[in-house]
Formats: structure tokens, sequence, C-alpha cells
């Protein structure tokens, strides 16, 4: 697959709009928790740590092309990471975020490691078992102690700091919101300049990367460790915010909600990752509430569809019909 | 003023009293309840894993559409409201959430599975909104001290496991017990009963214990460690693959204890008939409700009516399948307890009604069962019928154990 770079006739001005559309879009964003019921900002909340999860799964496998089919594995050790600490040592909350992110990425960076000597599908399925080996090392005997075993952690809700007048789900959605900001601010910085460049290139053409110099060991490792890392902060905020943890929670099934939802969003896309994120949290209790009986069949003929109607991914999608609407206006619209 | 007017205004005053207050008490009603219907919640898994268990909401559903045309409870009807997390626990809370603060429901009946009703404990009972008849054979369910707004149904696994021990004691008080349990919470939960109910003595009749995880590929070395002990009573708590197993390798390897099976692991469908049904002739198991396929409930009323159920209201459901006796069971249960409500719909006389059954029997309970709760007894059904299978299917013997 290839990527084509945004063509803009005019950089500055488009840069300005650009500008415009997204402090607009943040203002819209900051504003949700007031206009919604608390339980749809709770649900917004999970939208934001799926998207960062996403953002994660798509370093590697979007702009890296490492198929990952095991991030749900990342997630839950995130996610066990902060409800221990929380738990057992009484961690803060907002310290567990950044101890998750830096126990996954070592552990995306060791994993990453092996994994180097496989390719395509056979890494795909060294993940899976990853993915599908974890929710049994959750409840392991000798790690019990830890983690609760099958019963899980439940998880005390933090309260809003300095006394705001706000409640326990609107704050943890701004905290939440922060996070993802600083997370996608980091991604993009880090996609766009030389780093960027060269995962694609890895991606794409690897003989002809290894031949410009790109260390691509290196680079997909760290691929891989940073990857996790977004992943393992997710988790420990989806743990935040859910106020459980249990084995159950983090079956191989989530593993591949991940990869749906990359896939949905579009793949190599920042944006994506919301996009995906929207699809992964909203569409399983639309097709509730259509089929009881065949929820999942319901969710199959999304999938389908969604891929039929925009094979690049709602990122895609968005980006022609974009460049569509400038070239019928002639003027640069915001993207 | 005489004695006379004196009685009289005194009559005159109580009675307005008396109206005022019974007024008061018709006009109850705590968010979901109204004079026209009583919205309840429930969270299933219709996706995922466990989807197989979905049919006990389908069934329910039904059940309370049957409800509704003959007239509803006290003039109101229900409005059920299922929803499906997927047996998944973060979802669960997702579902709980939208349940309570969304839909507005008066409580939420019957969510489905350990995991998942773990994940809602503490946001159901801060939000202070009842937990009813979860569909989960935990015995931490029955804890009305600290959880106050949740409660169980069916037999828990302590429940059970005093069942077998109390037989012990009675048919073999110089038993030599094997157990074998599964590594978890609800192994654990099992041994519990079985060794709580033998006391003191448990130290002495209790002469092996060996534990396995969902991970092992099999039990047979368990099972040949069992039978180096000289036991000759095996308690098997295993889940149905493990169940089979251990039923297979215990009459391969010419042991011949008696062997009690637990009933999580005691489906003729998905353990004997892979077990081998000739290796499983004497297993003893517990029940506690009727089995649709046992002819002895051929003429039986309640299984009649519930046949008839099936056939009118839920027509693509399996009639062999005991989710749909249970569901049944249960949704009768919640009918009597919104009876007992009247006029009263709040949350908190729901559970207080809920913790006021006395001796009520579903139709398709077991005779002799019956149930009783209390505001110190959270646990509804707390006996059981043991059953030998016979080669063919399982034969009840003897008395209603437990209370």
């Amino acid at each position: 697959m290839t990527i084509k770079p945004p063509v803009s006739a005019d950089p500055s001005a488009m840069n300005k709009n650009r500008i415009i559309a997204l402090v607009a879009l943040l203002l819209i964003v900051c504003a949700l928790p007031f206009m919604v019921s608390n339980y749809r900002t709770f649900q917004l909340t999970l939208v934001l740590v799926y998207a960062i999860a996403l953002l994660g799964l798509n370093i590697l496998t979007g702009y890296n092309g490492q198929i990952s089919l095991g991030h749900g594995a990342f997630y839950a050790i995130g996610a066990y990471v902060a409800a221990i600490l929380m738990d057992r040592f009484g961690v803060p909350y907002y310290l567990t975020v950044p101890v998750a992110g830096v126990v996954c990425l070592a552990a995306g960076f060791l994993f990453g490691l092996p994994a180097l000597r496989l390719e395509g599908l056979y890494l795909a399925l060294a993940t899976f078992a990853l993915g599908v080996s974890m929710p049994q090392v959750l409840k392991e005997k000798h790690l019990e102690h830890w983690t609760g075993g099958v019963q899980g952690i439940v998880i005390i809700k933090p309260d809003p700091p300095f006394g705001l007048p706000i409640n326990q789900d609107q704050w943890l959605y701004y905290f939440t919101l922060a996070v993802l900001l600083v997370m996608f601010l980091l991604g993009w910085n880090l996609l766009r300049g030389r780093v960027g460049r060269s995962l694609v290139a890895i991606r794409d053409q690897p003989i002809a990367a290894e031949a410009m110099g790109v260390n691509s060991a290196l680079y997909k490792s760290l691929a891989f460790g940073v990857s996790a890392m977004y992943t393992g902060v997710a988790g420990a905020l989806g743990a935040i915010a859910v106020q459980f943890v249990a084995p159950d929670s983090f079956n191989i099934f989530l593993s591949i909600t991940f990869l749906v939802g990359i896939v949905i969003g579009g793949l190599a896309s920042i944006p994506g990752a919301i996009y995906g994120a929207i699809f992964i949290q909203f569409v399983p209790n639309i097709a509730d509430q259509i089929s009881k009986a065949a929820p999942w069949a319901i969710y199959g003929v999304f999938l389908i569809g969604f891929m039929y109607v925009m094979p690049t991914g709602v990122a895609g999608a968005v980006r022609i019909a974009w460049a569509r609407i400038k070239r019928k206006t002639g003027g640069a619209g915001p993207t | 003023m005489s004695t006379r007017q004196l009685l009289v205004s005194a009559t005159v005053i109580a009675g307005l009293a008396l109206g005022a207050s019974s007024a008061l008490a018709q006009k109850k009603y705590d968010t979901g309840a109204t004079d026209k219907e009583i919205k309840i919640g429930n969270i299933m898994p219709y996706s995922g894993p466990a989807s197989a268990y979905g049919t006990i909401g389908k069934v329910q559903a039904a059940y309370f559409k049957k409800i509704n045309e003959e007239g509803g409870i006290n003039g109101r009807m229900i409005n059920f409201v299922s929803v499906d997390d997927g047996y998944s626990p973060p979802k669960a809370v997702e579902m709980a959430r939208r349940l309570v603060e969304q839909d507005q429901v008066l409580f939420v009946f019957q969510s489905l599975g350990t995991p998942s009703n773990s994940a809602i404990h503490k946001y159901m009972n801060a939000k202070k909104v009842p937990q009813l008849f979860v569909a989960t054979g935990a015995t931490k369910w029955n804890d009305p001290q600290h959880f106050p707004w949740t409660m169980g149904w069916q037999p828990n696994y302590q429940t059970e496991g005093t069942i077998y021990a109390k037989h012990i004691l009675q048919t073999k008080p110089d038993a030599k017990i094997a157990v074998l349990y599964q590594n978890d919470d609800y192994g654990k939960d099992l041994l519990k009963g079985l060794e709580d109910e033998l006391g003191a003595k448990a130290k002495t009749l209790i002469v092996a214990k060996v534990s396995y995880e969902t991970s092992d590929p099999t039990v047979d070395s368990q099972i040949v460690q069992l039978q180096g002990s000289g036991a000759n009573v095996f308690v098997n708590i295993a889940t149905p693959k493990f169940s089979a197993m251990a039923i297979r390798k215990t009459y391969d390897i010419g042991w011949k204890p008696v062997h009690y099976v637990n009933n999580v692991g005691a489906s003729i469908g998905s353990v004997l008939v892979p077990a081998g049904l000739e290796k499983s002739v004497g297993l003893i198991t517990t029940a506690y409700l009727k089995d649709s396929q046992d002819s002895a409930w051929k003429d039986d009323q309640g299984m009649k009516d519930w046949f008839a159920f099936m056939a009118k209201y839920y027509p693509d459901g399996n009639v062999k399948d005991a989710s749909n006796v249970y569901g049944y069971a249960v949704a009768q249960t919640l009918v009597q307890v919104l009876k007992q409500c009247g006029d009263n719909l709040t949350r908190e006389n729901v559970m207080k009604q809920a913790a006021s059954l006395k001796d009520f029997a579903p139709t398709l309970i077991l005779p002799g069962i019956k149930i009783n709760t209390s505001a110190t007894d959270f646990a509804p059904i707390q006996a059981e019928q043991l059953a030998r299978f016979d080669g063919k299917q399982w034969v009840r013997f003897g008395e209603v154990l437990g209370k």
C-alpha cells in the first residue's frame, strides 16, 4: 500500500486553516462532558483510551508493517501495573500511567528483539500466542498475590483535584484527554520526521532501507517498544476508568478488536486511531440493539460494509472527501 | 365530650391516619417505576465466549412478555431492558452504567458471570441500585452486611460442598476422601463448603487433596496420585473437560471409589458422553431444578406449563437446554418479589422483599426445595437433592439436603 502526502497549493494558508479547525475541534471536545450524561462521558473516555491504544498499534502495524495480534497483552500489562500500584502500594493514579508506559516500553522492546526474526504472518502468530496466553498468565498461582487471581482487582475512582467543580467522570475524561493530547503530539513528532520515514521505508522496501543506512533491527524493536508503551498507557487509563481489572477483561478478542480498529480507522494515519476507537466502542452496542440473536453477524455486516465503502479506512475516506471538496471549491478547506 | 364521642373521634382519627399512610404507601416509587411500568435492566453475554448462556436473557424476556399479556404485576407492565456485555468485565461496567444512568432502570436483574458481576459489584452498591439474583454460583454474593444491594439465586458452590459432606457423613462415616479441585475461586469455594461441613473430622477424613490448573493438558497424574492415597470416596470438583477426563481415568485404572461429581461437571451431553456412559454409571451429583428430559416429570403441571410457554412465547428456544428451565425459574422468583412489593416500588423495598421470601417454590424447582431469604441470608436456594447416574439419566434419590 502507498501513502500519499497531502497535497496543498498554499502551505501557509493551509496551516492556518488547519490550526483554526484543530482549536475548534478541541473546544468542542472539551465542552462535550457538559453536554452529555455521565454515562456518555464515561463512554467517550473509553474512546480516548482506545484511541491511544490504536495509535500505538498503528505505529507498529500501520507505519512499520509488523502485524501484531497480541496487543491486548500490553494493554493488560499496563492495566495491571496501574491497578497493582494503586491497590497494593497506594501510588496516586496519575503516577501509575507513566510507570505503566515505561514497563510496557521495556516489555515491548524485549518481545520485539526475538520477534525480529519473524516476518509477516509468523510474527502475527507469535504475537497471537502472547495475546492468547496473557489471561492464563494473569491467573497464575505465583502471581495471585499481586494480581488477585481470577477475582481481579477493584480500583477506587479518583476525585477531581483542587476542588474543581466537576464530577469524577468529567475529571477522568479531561485527565485522559490531556494524556491523549501529549501522546498524539509525541506520536506526530515521531512519525512526521526521520524516524517515521525510516519506519515506512522498512515497511515498503526493507532492502532499500537497509542500503540507505537505516538500522532495520533497531527501528523494528523500537517500533515494538514504543507501540507497546502507547498501548500500556492506554491500559492504565482504561483500568482507572473502568475501576476493575480481571484476566477475563483481556482475552484474545481484545487484541483482535484493536487490529479491527486500526484497519477501520485507517492504517498509517494518526486521526485514523480516533475513528477506529469510535468504531470499536460504539458499533458492538449498535449491533446488540439491532439483534440479540446474532449481534456478531450484524457486527460482521458493519465490518464488511466499512471495508467495501472505505477501503483505506475512515481516515482515507475523509482525506479523499476533502480533496474533492477542495477541487470543487478551488479553495483550501481545513483538514 | 362523652366516652362515645371520644371513641368515635378517636376511631375517625385513627382511620384517617391509616388511610393517609396507606395512600402514601401506594405512591412510593424510585427511578424506573411508575403507575404503568417497572423498568428492569439485565446484562447477558449474547456475544463472546459464554454466548450459550444468552438464552437465559431471551427466555426471561419471553416470560415477562407472557406476564404482561396476562395483565402485568399489580397492573404494571414489565419493561425488560436486556443488553450484551460479551462476557467482558469492562463492557459489563459500561452496560451497568448505561442501565442505571441512561435507561434509568429500577434495578439490575440476573447479570451473568462471576467476572462481570465482580466488576459492577462496587458500583451497584455505591449507587444503591439492587443487583438482584445474579447468575453465578460464587458464595460472595451472600454478604448482606458489606453488599446489601447484591443477592444471588442458585445454590452457591459452598452449599453444594456441604451437601456432599452431609451425604458422606450419613453413609460412610469412616470414609477416606480424595479431592480433585480446580485451582481457582470456584474450586476453592466448593472445597471450603465440603471441609466446613466435615468440621473437625475434615483433617482425618480427607486423605488426599490435589488441584489442577485450567492450563493443564490432562488430570491423569492427579487421578493416579489420588488413587495411591487409598481413598474410597472421590469428590471431583472440575469443569466439564477435566471432569470427563477424571471420570474416564478413574474407571480405566480400575479405581472404584464412591464418586461425587460437582454440578458444573455433571452434564450428560458435555461430560458423561465424552467420558463414556458405561464408565459413568454410579456417579453421584446434585440437582435443584427439574430436568426437562427426565421422564419422571411427564405429567408434572409445572413442566407441562413450561413446555406450553416455550412453544408459545419462545419457539426458537431449545427445550433440552437446562438454561431455559433455569431462566424461567429465576424470572418466576422475581415476579413473586415484585408482587410482594405491592405499590411500594422503591429500590429499598425491592431488596427488602427479595430478602423476605418465605417458602416460595418456583414451579420448576424440585419438590421439597423452598426459597427462603432474610435480612441476614441472601442465599435464596440452599438445598439440593442427590442424583445417581444409571447409565442413561440422572436418577434422584434420598431426601432434599440442605436448608
